[in-house]
């Protein structure tokens, strides 16, 4: 990439990825870690640091780290460890943080992306370990008029994440993006969490420099890092912005990553900028040691070997699968994938029972996820189930029903909770035999003459106007059928002449 | 009378006392004591009379007691309880009062015990000899002129006043087995993790651990078979079955029992002689009662006190971090601007600055420093490799013995301030007792002698982890072999 008509710049990208996993309870405690509770209701002696309180691990972040790690394709060691991360802070009760310094429960993982400037390629992006540790309260900032006052919710406090630390193997914002989908999608699709933004349970971190190529010297500007970013949008132009501010600064100063040490920004999302919040003169010391209060944590082989087994289907594999198996398109496979397992297993049910996989594909992302979406449910609430939906498509796969009136009758099941039988006779509708449909095709080309002349004249679409007075007259007739008819008549006749 | 938690129980179970007039008296005991001893920081007399009460009406209604039923215990004040102040001491935390009762505590009031106060220690447990709290220095009550030893001295004195007959102290470096020494009584560290810690206000995690002190073994023995046992709520606790403490007291013949005496440890510098003497007397009163003595080394011993006062003021610094004011402890009301470090960092400091004592804050620093980048390997690191060869040498000592005996002290108690200004005299009191916590092994210290001018001598006796019974079986035989334990101060 060339920049500005300036010297050819390739743009490293690392990211730092906070997971919050998703536990019933906090990381060392029995607390819930339920969003949107009011300040400080869900907390305990533990979670607060009291004297005297000790922390006690939560086997289930460990379960959910441990698949977490498997789907990144990380190596999970067979012993893992507590450290306390040392410093003072307002929304740090205990001074210090627990957390995993050098024998983290993942390590060495990759994630395979499709290359955004190559469609055909994938980019295989190293990640370089992830490790567990609780999360911290949250300040509240009151300056309205003249006040300094803050308040803290420790609500927050000892929720479990999982930082997952990517190498930097990012090139551009559109790389930056496509990991961080992809690993927001495997995080849902297995469970381990929610990875809402808004929420705040996932939250990203992005080191940022560029490599400047002067006359075959390859000169790196200082690295930045862009913190807690909230959308994915964010974290693209947060990218781009200091992309373009790095070289000019560059170019105005000439400071390399040899004259300056890394330092932090922040996003201001409004103003489409990053702004400097701390520069690091000195790296800070954490003085991480050992927690003294948890034992190491012993990961057996056949633990991991029975994560492994219970992980199932990967979501590229699913892809690739769907894709085969059903004859639909990346992108519905995309989506149908994106939607979680339970989606993917009504769409599977409903698509094998239908037999036809394309049909089935956009009834779902149509007409179900429409309804769902209205009604504010999950595929487990929806009130056709996957067989009901694929015997409905299957009749209109072979013409037994038009496509206008299988919507009538998939409206009717969903309100009613019947089967299709059930709802095809409620509404009335029946199959119009061939004789029937000759003679109302014939009424219709006697009264309308033009018609015919139109069609001769080379206007097939003129037979369109004739298809919505056959439905007036008999609203059981399939359109498709009374436009086959109505052309096999009128080729005849004209044929004839 | 108060003496005896064994006696007490029997006078209660013969109609002789009521658990109220033995808590009445212990009270009084206390309420004399205090101008001269300090040993309490809090005492309710009203909590204690009325948790009394209701032992007599259990008893009065036929129900089950506990095993300390009406039994007057006192309770060091680093362990959190739900009806009373807990201060460590300082003044950092003079207005604390724990939402909770420690693990320990829960277990002695299911046990039916009357606890009757909170006693004084060295703040936050940092020193050895109670002269570092917030609260006054505690005197020993055989010498009021003297350090009743440390930092559990006020749960030792408490005992050596006669006013309870149990107490609760901690031991992170010896601070149970040396002010137990200094003041002639019994005092037992079990194996880390054999106690809950939940509730102990953390000195040094990996190294700190809640025992009884009482004037003899069989009273010991009884209070660690209430405290003992799984704490799902401490990581560190151990999942595996008590033993029955209290059934191996009746034996007074040691044959089999193989000791290791550790004489190479007593030819020190500082070591006193009637310190010495008290310990090879009592290496021959094992061996009249049949057991085997042999002389043993532990090779590392020189790097006992250094390698604790690394490890332990690093995990202090760690966990008095939350001192800071605003999350917990003494709150600094200087308001004054420092431009330097803006409002949040300054009261941090002054709060801090404040708030803890001069030890404490020497023991902040060393371990800070200690943990620090650049340094943390040459110091905390190195600290536990030589923790793992410590362990190492206990192993192998114990592949050949069954006990170790040695000094607990290397002077009687010494007079107040005589070391207060000097840390590394004041350090080297740990001399022969940070072993067993880097070691995490239990160990007892019983009283064996006095020397010229009448102070109380101990010997320590240690053991392999969870073979607290071992200790109780010979500390017992040597208690019936002496009258050592039945010396009471004047
Ligand atoms: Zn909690």
């Amino acid at each position: 990439m060339t920049l500005n008509n300036g010297y050819p710049t390739t743009t490293v990208i690392g990211l730092e990825v906070h997971v919050q996993l998703k536990t019933d309870t906090k990381l060392f405690c029995g607390c819930s870690t339920e969003f949107g509770a009011p300040p400080n209701t869900q907390v305990c002696p533990v979670c607060l640091g009291f004297p005297g309180a000790l922390p006690v691990m939560n086997d289930a972040a460990i379960e959910l780290s441990i698949r977490a790690g498997l789907a990144i394709d990380c190596s999970i060691p067979p012993m893992t460890k507590w450290d306390r991360k040392q410093y003072f802070y307002p929304d740090s009760p205990k001074g210090y943080q627990i957390s995993q310094f050098d024998l983290p429960i993942c390590a060495d993982g990759f994630l395979e992306i499709p290359d955004p400037a190559n469609p055909d390629r994938t980019r295989r992006l190293g990640i370089i370990r992830a490790h567990l540790e609780e999360d911290a309260g949250k300040s509240m900032h009151d300056e309205a008029a003249g006040r300094s006052d803050t308040r803290i919710d420790l609500n927050r406090c000892g929720t479990p994440l999982l930082e997952i630390v990517s190498q930097p193997d990012m090139r551009s914002s559109a790389e930056a993006k496509a990991y961080l989908l992809e690993l927001k999608l495997r995080m849902t699709h297995l469970g381990i969490s929610d990875c809402e933004m808004q929420q705040g349970s996932l939250r990203v971190d992005a080191n940022v420099n560029l490599h400047i190529d002067v006359d075959g010297k390859k000169i790196a500007t200082p690295i930045v890092e862009v913190k807690n970013m909230n959308s994915f949008r964010a974290v693209e132009r947060a990218i781009e912005y200091e992309i373009d501010r790095q070289y000019d600064l560059w170019e105005e100063t000439g400071k390399t990553i040899d004259d300056e040490s890394k330092t932090t920004r922040g996003w201001d999302d409004g103003a489409g900028t990053t702004f400097l919040q701390r520069e690091k003169e000195e790296s800070a010391d954490y003085r991480y040691f050992p927690d003294p209060d948890l034992l190491p944590i012993r990961l057996p082989i056949e633990r991991i070997e029975a994560a492994k087994a219970s992980l199932g289907e990967l979501p590229g594999a699913l892809r690739t699968r769907l894709e085969s198996q059903y004859g639909i398109k990346p992108y519905d496979a995309d989506v149908i994938v994106n939607q979680g397992p339970e989606l993917i297993a009504y769409f599977e049910e409903a698509a094998s029972v239908s037999g036809d996989g394309k049909r089935t594909s956009a009834w779902i992302q149509q007409d179900v996820m429409r309804t769902m979406k209205d009604r504010g449910i999950g595929i487990g609430d929806f009130p056709v189930a996957a067989g009901l939906l694929g015997g409905l498509l299957k009749r209109v796969a072979g013409g037994e029903l038009d496509t206008a009136r299988a919507r009538d009758v998939l409206a009717h099941m969903v309100e009613n909770g019947t089967s299709v039988d059930a709802a095809v006779s409620a509404l009335g509708i029946e199959s119009v035999d061939g004789g029937e449909l000759e003679s109302l095709c014939k009424e219709l080309l006697a009264a309308n003459p033009q018609v015919a002349e139109d069609f001769n004249a080379g206007k097939q679409q003129a037979v369109g106007s004739l298809i919505g007075q056959a439905k007036k007259k008999n609203p059981n007739a399939n359109p498709q059928q009374v436009r086959e008819t109505l052309i096999r008549m009128l080729q005849e006749s004209a044929g004839n002449a | 009378m108060l003496d005896s938690a064994l006696e007490i129980l029997r006078l209660q179970s013969a109609g002789e006392a009521t658990a109220v007039e033995i808590a009445g008296a212990a009270l009084d005991a206390i309420e004399a004591s205090q101008p001269t001893i300090n040993a309490f920081t809090h005492v309710d007399r009203e909590t204690a009379l009325a948790a009394a009460a209701v032992v007599d009406a259990k008893r009065a209604a036929g129900g089950k007691l506990g095993s300390l039923a009406g039994v007057p215990v006192a309770v060091k004040d680093v362990l959190c309880t739900r009806d009373m102040p807990t201060t460590c001491s300082s003044k950092m935390l003079k207005d604390f009062r724990p939402p909770y009762d420690a693990g320990v505590v829960e277990r002695l009031r299911a046990a039916d015990a009357v606890i009757v106060g909170k006693t004084n220690m060295d703040e936050f447990a940092m020193g050895a000899s109670t002269e570092s709290s917030a609260f006054g220095v505690t005197r020993n009550p055989w010498d009021t002129t003297r350090i009743p030893g440390g930092s559990s001295g006020g749960a030792a004195a408490c005992v050596a006043a006669g006013t309870v007959p149990l107490s609760l102290g901690t031991d992170t470096g010896g601070s149970i087995r040396q002010p137990a020494a200094m003041c002639g009584v019994t005092g037992l560290k079990p194996t880390y993790g054999r106690v809950s810690r939940y509730g102990l206000i953390a000195f040094a995690s990996s190294l700190d651990q809640v025992g009884p002190i009482a004037w003899s073994v069989p009273d010991v023995a009884l209070m660690l078979q209430a405290i003992a046992g799984y704490d799902h709520r401490d990581s560190t606790s151990l999942n595996i079955d008590i033993s029955h403490y209290t059934d191996v007291l009746s034996s007074s013949d040691l044959r089999g029992l193989k000791i290791g005496i550790l004489r190479d440890s007593m030819d020190r510098d500082g070591v006193e002689d009637s310190v010495r003497k008290a310990t090879m007397d009592a290496a021959g009163v094992f061996e009249s009662i049949g057991a085997e003595i042999v002389e043993i080394d532990l090779p590392h011993t020189d790097y006992w006190v250094p390698t604790y006062y690394v490890i332990a003021p690093s995990e202090a610094s760690s966990n008095l971090s939350r001192y800071d004011g605003a999350h917990y402890g003494h709150r600094s009301t200087d308001s004054s601007n420092s431009d330097k470090l803006g409002p949040l960092v300054t009261s941090y400091c002054r709060s801090r600055a404040e708030g803890f004592g001069d030890e404490v804050k020497r023991r902040i620093m060393v371990g800070t420093y200690a943990l620090s980048e650049g340094y943390a390997d040459q110091y905390y690191s190195q600290a536990l490799k030589v923790r793992r060869l410590i362990k190492g040498d206990y192993d192998a000592a114990f592949s050949q013995v069954d006990l170790l005996l040695g000094p607990v002290t290397p002077t009687p108690a010494f007079p107040l301030g005589s070391k207060i200004d000097d840390p590394i005299q004041m350090y080297l009191c740990d001399l022969f007792t940070v072993g067993a916590n880097l070691a995490g092994v239990p160990a007892i210290s019983l009283p064996a002698g006095v020397d010229a001018s009448g102070l109380p001598v101990a010997i320590q006796l240690q053991a392999p982890v969870l073979e607290e019974s071992r200790l109780l079986f010979a500390g017992a035989a040597f208690q019936t072999a002496t009258d050592h334990h039945k010396r009471r101060p004047k």
